[in-house]
């Protein structure tokens, strides 16, 4: 033991370590923060490490070509022991912590953390949230296989609307003129030395800054925050009714961390690595790109916007957000901390957190696109074409053949780009359909030139047919008037 | 005041140090900004006249699936080098060569000859088979490449990956395209 002893003195007399751990570690925390909401930032941590960890682990593999990237993540996944756990570890880490760092925010912001003197704090979390995105972004390229070729393609297409440096910008981020080996080699240096380098310069001083400032006291309502009045307030919080963070606020940092490393290793055990997909491979065009989880609200945004509308939001929105988070802290750094009154801050986050629920849940199952094989892979119901005349049975064939599945179900198949036809009868007279049919518009396409009057005809023909039994048909009103004009009831 | 007396020898050649290293890091770092800067090249470097095959692989009236090695390709390019498109042989020497990222967001654009329309996966962009808008979130119709026929074969001009930033006008379709 006294050898022991003497080995920990002789280190500790040249590093002279332990009097500023001891600091660190022992510093005293207000009761009320040894809470469980407070276990997020420890969280998001350990999970940057695992990322660490693992994508080391990966890169003694993984080789960063355009020709062999994907054949190393296949080769992880099937050859070498244990490289599918890997690559699953590391691609559930990133959800994870995606989701904690998400998590960790919405808690700080919701207890009015941010608020002096820890504004620079929070500004340094902005900064890390952005990072943590961006990981997650290039790590998907990593990922690369047919969804990380196209996606970067929609990365390109969204910097080449910038005005004026648009064109520059593109080949700056594909590192040439197209997609490809020079690509994906810059994106493995952002992913692996210039993102997580700067993330770990941030995470040490915003974790400075929570040792130094001490952690947040549990909000209560009427206890405002004054720059002049607080660090005096916490100090004697702190001082007067505080408790050592370690072990007394430490001990469930460590359970939570534990807890999510473990649930890391359960997914990823259970639920195995992502991809990767067919592989990069332009001339597969037999692809529908998706982003993954975290990005899926994007996609849904991206397709709902009007076209005008679309290069200043897509431009000009991130911006404004970010600005946003940024200038919080310096707008509301005093003041209210509970949420018991701070009404507008509940709002915000509600409708953030149900907006993104909801892009999210419709990019999952994305009604804005064409079903491309609806046409082929789904048969019309029988039931609708049992009785109907040779003329309308044509007419279900033309329905069929012209690809108007790709858009419109009917009997819950088919897509839903353009409206269900299940009912189209009862709410387009014969002439309404004619029209729609031949002109388009309202988003569809108009298919005068490639129909023939007698297609027309017959597809009409089916469409009309296309009413819940026992309901009428939709009437022009104006051609009721004229034929009782022309023949008045008696 | 005092300030002005701490100016010491020592103090000044401090400040003559940090200048000293000033001088050298930017001397290092200023060409290096323009190897960073070197995949940005003057309008038109990307692109040559490659050949896209014998004029008789495309039948008057049909739209075809097709695809070129780009021309600045490099090694470790790999698959990621071969880049699709669409011919459209309009009549005799008239052709329409469409490149195959939807004008929106550059999602890979299908042909449907039934319908003849072009489809977009990803947002639902629809185009007619001259390339035009039909509906969707695009804002012009499909990109076209820059085409002639060469002793029996349609050669395009095209290297590097369309987008809005390359291309001369919004809103037609119709401009001919650097991509």
């Amino acid at each position: 033991m006294s050898r022991l002893k003497k080995l920990y003195n002789w280190f500790e007399m040249r590093l002279q370590l332990e009097e500023p751990v001891k600091d660190a570690i022992l510093h005293p925390v207000p009761r009320s923060t040894a809470s469980w909401w407070y276990v997020f930032g420890s969280a998001a941590m350990t999970l940057l490490m695992l990322q660490i960890v693992t994508g080391i682990l990966l890169a003694l593999i993984y080789v960063p070509s355009a020709s062999e990237a994907w054949k190393t993540l296949d080769q992880l996944n099937h050859q070498i022991y244990l490289g599918w756990f890997l690559r699953a570890m590391h691609g559930w880490g990133s959800n994870f912590m995606v989701a904690v760092v998400l998590i960790h925010m919405a808690q700080v912001f919701i207890f009015g953390a941010y608020k002096f003197p820890r504004e620079l704090t929070w500004i340094l979390g902005v900064f890390l949230l952005l990072m943590t995105l961006g990981m997650a972004f290039t790590g998907q390229v990593l990922r690369f296989d047919q969804d990380a070729y196209w996606g970067l393609g929609i990365g390109a297409s969204i910097a080449s609307r910038v005005p004026l440096i648009g064109g520059p910008l593109v080949h700056l981020m594909l590192g040439g003129p197209i997609i490809g080996g020079a690509t994906l080699s810059r994106f493995f240096a952002l992913h692996v030395f210039v993102i997580p380098g700067s993330m770990l310069l941030f995470v040490a001083l915003h974790v400075w800054m929570v040792l130094k400032l001490g952690i947040n006291d549990w909000p209560m309502p009427g206890r405002i925050v004054r720059r002049s009045t607080y660090m005096q307030e916490y100090h004697e919080l702190a001082h007067k009714d505080g408790v050592p963070f370690v072990p007394d606020a430490f001990w469930k940092d460590l359970f939570f961390s534990g807890a999510i490393l473990a649930a890391v290793a359960v997914c990823a055990f259970v639920f195995g690595p992502y991809g990767p997909g067919g592989q990069p491979d332009p001339t597969i065009i037999q692809t529908a790109p998706k982003p993954d989880f975290f990005f899926l609200w994007i996609y849904a945004v991206l397709s709902y916007l009007p076209p005008s509308l679309e290069t200043p939001f897509v431009l000009i929105v991130p911006i404004i957000g970010i600005c946003l988070l940024l200038a919080l802290p310096l707008v509301a750094g005093e003041g209210e901390k509970s949420w018991h009154r701070r009404p507008v801050a509940v709002l915000v986050l509600v409708m953030v957190a149900v907006s993104w629920a909801v892009f999210t849940h419709l990019a999952t199952f994305t009604p804005w696109s064409p079903v491309m094989d609806a046409w082929s892979g789904y048969p019309l119901p029988t039931k609708l074409v049992h009785s109907a005349t040779p003329l309308e049975r044509q007419g279900a064939v033309v329905f069929q053949a012209k690809q108007c599945r790709n858009c419109h179900s009917i009997g819950g198949t088919g897509g839903q780009r353009g409206p269900a036809l299940d009912t189209v009868a009862t709410r387009l007279t014969e002439d309404q359909l004619i029209r729609q049919v031949i002109q388009g518009g309202g988003n569809m396409p108009a298919y005068g030139k490639n129909l023939s009057p007698p297609e027309v005809t017959a597809l009409v023909r089916f469409l009309e047919t296309l009413k819940p039994a026992g309901q009428p048909a939709a009437t022009d009103a104006s051609r009721r008037q004229q034929a009782q004009e022309v023949a008045p009831q008696p | 005041m005092s300030e002005e007396k701490k100016v010491t020898r020592r103090s000044l050649l401090m400040t003559i140090g940090i200048v000293f290293n000033g001088i050298v890091a930017a001397a290092i770092t200023v060409p290096v900004i323009s190897y960073l800067l070197s995949p940005i090249k003057k309008r038109g470097a990307y692109n040559q006249w490659i050949s896209l095959g014998s004029l008789s692989q495309f039948p008057e009236g049909q739209t075809r699936l097709v695809d070129f090695v780009n021309p600045f390709n490099r090694p470790q390019d790999g698959e990621t080098a071969r880049t699709p498109c669409w011919v459209r042989h309009v009549s005799e020497e008239k052709f329409q060569v469409f490149a195959i990222n939807c004008a929106h967001l550059g999602c890979p654009v299908r042909w449907f000859p039934q319908s003849e329309l072009f489809m977009c996966p990803c947002h639902g962009g629809v185009y007619y088979a001259d390339g035009e808008r039909a509906s969707g979130p695009p804002e012009r119709g499909l990109f076209q490449y820059d085409y002639k026929l060469v002793s029996g074969e349609l050669h395009i001009n095209a290297g590097q990956m369309p987008t809005l930033a390359n291309q001369a006008s919004l809103g037609k379709g119709k401009s001919p395209c650097l991509g």
